[in-house]
């Protein structure tokens, strides 16, 4: 029988729900450097739904697939922790200042390489850009249908795969064809915990480069274990068209940035106490604010 | 050719209101732009429904009606508006940033190689200079949206591609009629020959459409809480307010992140935009992204500890003290004085 192959496309993001008061430098740009690299919080509800599918379907595999810089590395490690069976970095300057367009195109070319694929899970949209818009353009890439919103896999087989998606206004039961594209809103079950197991076993996974720079001397160790191995692709080990790549690539250009800096407006001010927030609540019911 | 486009998204039947507030913007747009402004329709028992859509200023209306085309479905909604982009090539593209747009969006931008700006908070013409390239650019689409964690705020263009695609949370941009008697053209839509039996790969086999069982954008008082009510248990006094002033509660998404209030309560640029007569901010510190949502509140009152929180600055009353502690004052006084 053959293997049900499931890809999960997950990013690195800088967690900006936590920003905090270093997270702004003194001349009013964001200071990324204080911002910890976190694994997409959606992508992680999708993992968790691979997961649930691999259960289901003896032998399926996963394999978490991320572009972005060499430290990217460390979500496809965290993956793997979790239950996922490999990973490939997909990296290169190339790459660079890619938009959502550019970067559907260099993720659909990614998985062009890594053959037949059954399922292919993401998160529905990253918390730095919110764009929820990858997921579907890599749909549209690779001519796969797709089903966003999805909040639970519902029941699966190699032929077909059924979804509930989570809409603004309730819910919808959806069949699809396998393969197709899904995409798992924060809705969706937590992602399961690491496990001690799958820890000691990937702890010393490392790409090609992360081998290089740590100057290891383990060949025989990577040898041994093949599965220490993580892939990474650089723009010449998928077949691309340069020019629909990084900046190039992208129809969506950046006019401007403009740091927020806040015009106050002439604020009352109102001390916390009873005579005082009477008085406010008054004008508010005079006003017919209130009331 | 190269006029301004309006997917109009369908709900139960109805129109749904982000697809008005769209139309109006979309004809200040061809205004500004000296074009026309033209609807997609796609569904079923349409009959009638571009009568609906003219006052708006709309000059032509496209309808594809076909019993397969509802409810939604991703293929045959991107076929249909992928051949009639590629025919009609729009300058500008306006969709709904909700469930439907955020799904078909992408998808026909990816078809069309066309560049989309997810969550504009705001929309505009302008020109832009490419000093490289030793060109200019006049009536670009300026789409203006914050970016990283609202840290900044972004204005994004499409110099070469078309069309110019955005979509636009509901209730961000006002919905206004241009004129009852406003004369459109009706444009029918050949379904048989834009969609083929592939796109009906996907089947729907139940929904369960609920409304929404908060309705913030309808609350004439709002009293939201942030990550500073510090938890679950302190929302209760928000939603005492709440229920003695006839309002609804709000959060921040800090707050519905940490498990303090439910997602349809969000308000923000990924939330909800509302513009009560009263927003009474409570433990928030008002990043951009919240703000987006809740800047045009009539008034807003922000009780905050923190002096220099940002959501002062746009507060007509700031009110520095503890929430816990203000509220039940706030409760008091109304109960005992209201009529």
């Amino acid at each position: 029988m053959k293997t049900f192959k499931i890809i999960v496309l997950a990013k690195q993001v800088p967690d900006t729900r936590n920003v905090g008061k270093d997270a702004m430098k003194a001349d009013g740009t964001v200071n990324r450097a204080a911002l910890p690299a976190i694994f997409n919080p959606e992508d992680l509800n999708a993992l968790e739904q691979a997961l649930r599918v691999k259960d289901q379907i003896p032998g399926a595999s996963i394999t978490v697939l991320t572009m972005g810089p060499a430290r990217a590395a460390d979500i496809i490690r965290e993956g793997m922790f979790r239950g996922a069976d490999d990973g490939i970095l997909l990296t290169d300057r190339a790459f660079a200042g890619s938009d959502t367009l550019a970067t559907s195109y260099a993720i659909s070319r990614a998985i062009k390489k890594f053959g037949d694929v059954d399922l292919i899970v993401c998160g529905r949209q990253a918390i730095d850009g919110d764009t929820a818009q990858v997921g579907p353009q890599v749909a549209e890439k690779l001519k796969l249908p797709q089903v966003t919103y999805v909040e639970e896999v519902q029941s699966v087989n190699e032929q077909t795969i059924q979804l509930k998606r989570r809409l603004d206004n309730g819910v919808e039961i959806v069949k699809a064809p396998v393969p197709s594209v899904i995409t798992v809103t924060g809705s969706a079950a937590p992602c399961r915990a690491r496990n001690a197991r799958l820890i000691m076993k990937f702890k010393h996974a490392k790409t090609v480069s992360e081998r290089q720079e740590a100057n290891e001397d383990y060949v025989g160790l990577f040898n041994e274990r093949p599965y220490l191995n993580i892939t990474e692709w650089t723009v010449n080990d998928v077949e691309v068209e340069a020019e629909q790549l990084g900046l190039s690539g992208s129809p969506t250009k950046v006019k401007k940035i403009e740091n927020v800096v806040l015009q106050a407006k002439a604020a009352k001010k109102i001390e916390a106490t009873d005579a005082d927030i009477n008085l406010l609540m008054k004008e508010l019911i005079d006003s017919h604010t209130i009331g | 050719m190269n006029n301004v486009f309006v997917y109009i998204e369908i709900e139960d039947g109805a129109i749904a209101n982000v697809s008005f507030e769209l139309l109006t913007k979309g004809r200040s747009l061809a205004d500004q732009l000296g074009c026309q402004l033209e609807a997609v329709v796609i569904g079923s028992k349409l009959e009638g429904i571009e009568t609906q859509i003219y006052p708006y200023g709309v000059d032509v209306v496209h309808v594809a009606d076909d019993a397969r085309l509802a409810p939604y479905t991703t293929l045959p909604h991107t076929s249909i508006i992928v051949n009639l982009f590629k025919a009609e090539k729009p300058q500008v593209a306006l969709m709904g940033a909700t469930p439907i747009g955020r799904d078909l969006g992408p998808r026909v931008s990816s078809a069309l190689y066309s560049g989309l700006t997810a969550d504009c908070t705001s929309l505009e013409i302008g020109s832009h200079e490419d000093k490289k390239a030793n060109k200019i650019y006049v009536n670009l689409l300026y789409q203006i949206r914050p970016a990283f964690g609202g840290n900044i705020i972004a204005t994004i263009i499409n110099p070469d591609c078309r069309p110019q695609m955005a979509t636009v949370r509901e209730g961000v941009m006002k919905s206004e009629m241009r004129s009852k008697t406003y004369k459109g053209k009706l444009k029918k839509i050949d379904v048989a020959k834009m969609v083929s039996d592939e796109d009906f790969v996907i089947s729907i086999i139940e929904r369960h459409i609920e409304q929404k069982k908060v309705n913030l954008s309808a609350a004439p008082v709002i009293v939201a809480g942030g990550y500073g009510m510090g938890s679950k248990e302190n929302f209760a006094a928000l939603f005492e307010l709440a229920d003695v002033l006839g309002g609804e509660v709000a959060a921040s998404r800090a707050a519905v992140d940490a498990g303090f209030a439910d997602h349809d309560r969000q308000v923000g640029q990924t939330g909800v935009t509302v513009r009560p007569k009263l927003y009474i901010a409570c433990g928030i510190s008002g990043q951009i992204q919240h703000r987006a949502g809740m800047e045009d509140s009539a008034q807003i009152i922000a009780i905050n500890s923190d002096e220099n929180a940002p959501i002062n600055s746009i507060a007509d009353y700031v009110i520095k003290g503890e929430v816990m502690d203000v509220i039940p004052k706030m409760i008091k006084y109304y109960k005992a004085n209201s009529k």
